[in-house]
């Protein structure tokens, strides 16, 4: 792989806390290379803002490894930027050349409001899980593992969908910030196990409620939501969604909708 | 004298001994009872969900913005259970005796035979909670190897086992929260503890939002705050992942054990450059399939693809045949450094070995193809069924490794070179998770118990579980029981103000510096330090150089760091301020740690200390002991030996050979 050096211009959102309108401002950064990461280009950035006596660019990040779901750029109109099934710590400089203008956006939702720069408060997707995403089982009440076999392939659609990291780039996405590909991620992971299916009724109701009280829009099928996710989780689970609130609406015994 | 309060009688059978004649807490009590969870990984997450299960008001505190953020999550190979479901001769004892033998003969033996013990109930949970592990096509669960066993014992959800882990545990803590047992506080820093009369009551939180300082009372304090692998700046730890909540719990009277006790994880992605901020992981699983090498010749410059068969020196299948590729992480670590010094490294840097899939493509491509009943398969047609299998088993790891490196690991070996990946050492705790200060515990990660001077691949995951699922339901109650009639205490006490003034001073010191120099750029500094000289090697005069550095560079810390922005707003420069100004401690006592420690054992390697094959030497008459530190005003630390008593495991010099 042959590595280079690039100078580019970026245009980055500024915002000073949540009640500050905002604004893009550009930057140059020179002699980057195409090894870094595109955080550790904001790194070299921010270090130089310092040096600089300029306040430095708030952003989310932590494992930087692609898993933990807490960066969240929006780059040149794509969540996440332009590598397919890439989380913006993974995005590698060599994605772009020398001369390139990126602009560098939050995540933009009602449901996600700007704490500062390029961070968003995502914790209405915690209030969701919190709704209905688990199997309600405590501690010590469990049977062998292996007595509850799983076809293998009912196990590995259910795997893919838990591999959601909740990073919310569905929401970013999506021209209604809707955020059905995430619940539906959800209630797909565990309405496919058999442990999950004691509750299946009443998750996909209350989960999809919580969805529409935080405020995220509508699903209206752009599929928009499954280019962007860095995880490449299918919109097929938005479908069994659907499917599983009409059961759970139309055979409602048991389900106390509010 | 340190009393680890290991129960009587014989090993199998202290735990549940302990366990049935533990006091309890009756349910309306517990409603009564208050108690502090400082972090959400496995160990936080599973501890404060099961405290909220059984009726305790519990609250919970992670730095990130969401508890399913915790660095558990990056966890990838699997995590072990001693469930002998491929009949392979597994069993608690078998567990058991591997992690203290991985561990080098420097754990306790009634830990880590409660943590065996309780291993095949966390995979019971976890299925229960909707965990989708890997299944075979009868539907049971599979399992694959893992370094350091001969057995099959570990369990898997792809490469991303962390992730299904923690989502399970954090999905039982959400619940909880949405039940009114647990309150959640995110992007939520503990800045100190507060004692009252000798016993942990509370915390110092900041809102790392608003800035503002938070009073938070607990009967109790449970520490789940994971390692401080990242005082060497370069590791496999997220970010954020730092030792301040344990620090200030050990600068209140919490003794630390073991802190020179690092783990360097033979198989990460090697350096690049200057501006690199973290290092990848590449799972040790890899290495039940793979095949590392380096070329028989010195400073070998030909591609991988070009150099044959016959001038590959498969080093760890030579030297360790009983294991192979899979001997412990240290072993692996140190035989990787020592190809490279020798100058057989590979890449452009020459600090980087082959991690080389070709011949299990060809394996698995076989053995598809007969499955698919394809007689004399080309070898064309062999390469893509193989593929394919490599691709189910680890392909998001072979895609990770693509992204950051650029190459394609199907068609060339991956380059790899060891990396900081976990500490053994933490707070010092009892056979309770009790630390030295009462009505403190410290779980997972972040405690020293179980792993001695080296941790055997997927027993995080086990023991943060263990630790927070199995036993501080119980171990906590047995103290609690007798703080029953103990009415929250105001947090208007002077403790509180005291401690709240304290952090305030701190912040408005680190505040008014107003120097030159990044918060960044000293946490570089001070793992180079820590890397050059308390790392995969170490030897006494560089660690006596080690601690005057880290003394200056602390001193100009506290002269010349530049934090900008307020301390009433997200300030995340101000945020890591207060962590690295705990590193630039803590690495102090890592490194007299490691120069007290005058042998080697597991990932402790004193060069002065080895064999004639270089092996680590271990020195059983003198430091058959953990080292627990006790902070004395002025960064000064006493050393307190807790004895370390084998009555069933007999202490040999490791061999894998």
């Amino acid at each position: 792989m042959e590595h280079y050096k690039m100078n580019l211009t970026l245009k980055v959102w500024r915002q000073k806390n949540k009640d500050d309108k905002g604004g893009f401002i550009t930057y140059q950064v020179k002699d980057i290379s195409s090894e870094m990461s595109f955080l550790e280009m904001f790194d070299v950035l921010n270090e130089k803002l310092i040096t600089e006596g300029n306040d430095p660019i708030a952003f989310d990040h932590d494992c930087r490894e692609g898993i933990c779901g807490a960066c969240s750029m929006y780059i040149d109109g794509k969540p996440h930027g332009p590598w397919q099934g890439t989380t913006t710590c993974q995005l590698h400089m060599r994605a772009f050349k020398d001369g390139d203008t990126v602009v560098v956006e939050p995540w933009r939702a009602n449901a996600f409001p700007v704490i500062k720069d390029l961070v968003t408060d995502r914790s209405s997707f915690d209030r969701i899980i919190a709704s209905g995403g688990y199997i309600s089982v405590n501690t010590g009440n469990a049977v062998d593992g292996n007595s509850l076999p799983i076809e293998k392939d009912r196990a590995d659609t259910s795997f893919a969908a838990a591999a959601c990291i909740g990073c919310g780039a569905c929401v970013a996405a999506c021209k209604n910030a809707s955020a059905s590909l995430f619940v539906s991620a959800k209630i797909a992971h565990l309405a496919l196990l058999p442990q999950g299916d004691p509750e299946r009724k009443l998750r996909a109701v209350n989960m999809i409620n919580q969805m529409d009280k935080e405020g995220f829009g509508a699903c209206t099928f752009t599929e928009a939501c499954e280019a962007a996710c860095p995880k490449e989780i299918s919109i097929d689970n938005i479908a069994r969604m659907n499917r599983e609130y009409a059961m759970a609406v139309l055979t409602a015994d048991g389900v106390h909708q509010d | 004298m340190l009393d680890a309060k290991i129960p009587d009688g014989p090993l199998e059978q202290k735990w549940s001994k302990y366990k049935s004649t533990c006091k309890l807490v009756n349910p309306a009590n517990k409603r009564r009872l208050e108690i502090i969870v400082v972090g959400t990984g496995l160990a936080g997450a599973s501890a404060a969900a099961s405290l909220g299960e059984m009726g305790y008001k519990v609250k919970a505190f992670c730095f990130q913005d969401s508890p399913r953020r915790a660095h558990s999550i990056a966890a990838q190979g699997g995590i072990n259970a001693a469930k002998n479901y491929q009949n392979d001769g597994d069993s608690v004892f078998r567990l058991f005796y591997d992690t203290i033998k991985g561990g080098d003969y420097r754990s306790r033996e009634g830990n880590v035979h409660r943590l065996a013990e309780v291993s095949a109930n966390i995979i019971d949970q976890c299925v229960a909670q909707g965990v989708p592990f890997a299944r075979e096509y009868g539907g049971l669960l599979s399992n694959r190897s893992f370094g350091g066993t001969q057995v099959q014992r570990t369990f898997y959800a792809a490469g991303q086992t962390g992730q299904q882990l923690l989502i399970g545990a954090y999905q039982a803590l959400e619940r909880q929260v949405a039940l009114g047992t647990v309150k959640m506080y995110s992007r939520h820093e503990m800045l100190e503890l507060v004692v009252i009369d000798g016993k942990a009551r509370g915390i110092i939180a900041r809102d790392l939002i608003t800035g503002k300082l938070e009073r938070h009372f607990g009967h109790a304090v449970l520490l789940c705050s994971g390692g401080y692998g990242n005082v060497f700046y370069l590791s496999t730890n997220a970010m954020g992942s730092n030792v301040t909540a344990a620090w200030k719990a050990h600068k209140k009277g919490a003794f630390f054990g073991n802190p020179c006790m690092t783990q360097i994880h033979p198989t990460c992605i090697p350096v690049s450059g200057e501006f690199q901020s973290k290092l990848t992981l590449m799972s040790e699983s890899l290495r039940n399939d793979g095949r590392i090498w380096v070329p028989k010749k010195q400073n070998d410059t030909r591609r991988p693809n070009e150099i044959p068969e016959e001038e590959r020196d498969y080093y760890l299948e030579r030297r360790y045949p009983a294991f192979g590729n899979l001997v412990p992480r240290d072993v692996a670590s140190r035989a990787a450094k020592e190809r490279c010094d020798a100058g057989y490294g590979v890449g452009t840097s020459r600090q980087a070995v082959y991690l080389d899939y070709a011949s299990a493509i060809d394996r698995y491509g076989r053995i598809e193809c007969s499955k698919h009943g394809i007689e004399n398969p080309t070898q064309e047609e062999v390469i893509h069924h193989g593929k394919l299998v490599v691709k189910e088993k680890y392909g998001n790891l072979f895609d990770m490794y693509e992204k950051i490196t650029g190459e394609n690991p199907y068609e060339v070996p991956m380059r790899i070179y060891p990396a900081v990946h976990y500490t053994m050492g933490g707070l010092w705790v009892d056979y309770e998770l009790q630390t030295t200060l009462p009505n403190l515990y410290c779980l997972g990660e972040a405690n020293f118990s179980d792993h001695g001077a080296n941790r055997l691949g997927a027993s995080a995951l086990m023991q943060g579980l263990a630790d927070g699922y199995f036993v501080i339901p119980y171990t906590i109650g047995n103290n609690l029981a007798d703080d029953i009639r103990t009415a929250p205490i105001p947090t208007t006490h002077p403790a509180f103000e005291a401690a709240e003034q304290a952090v305030a001073e701190r912040i408005s010191r680190l505040m008014s510096i107003k120097g030159t120099e990044s918060v960044e750029s000293f946490h570089k500094r001070l793992g180079k330090i820590m890397w050059n000289k308390c790392g995969m090697a170490r030897n006494a005069a560089g660690l006596k150089e080690a601690i005057t550095e880290i003394r200056s560079l602390r001193e100009e810390f506290w002269k010349n760091v530049r934090i900008p922005g307020e301390v009433f707003e997200h300030n995340p420069e101000l945020d890591k301020a207060n962590r690295i100004a705990d590193f630039l401690e803590l690495g102090e006592l890592m490194a007299m740690d490691a120069l007290d420690r005058n042998e080697s054992c597991g990932g402790h390697f004193r060069e002065e200390y080895q064999t004639e094959e270089g092996e680590a030497m271990r020195n059983d008459e003198g430091y058959m002991y953990v080292s627990a530190w006790e902070y004395k005003e002025g960064n000064q630390f006493e050393l307190h030996k807790e004895p370390l008593v084998y009555e069933v495991v007999h202490p040999t010099q490791r061999s894998y050979k």
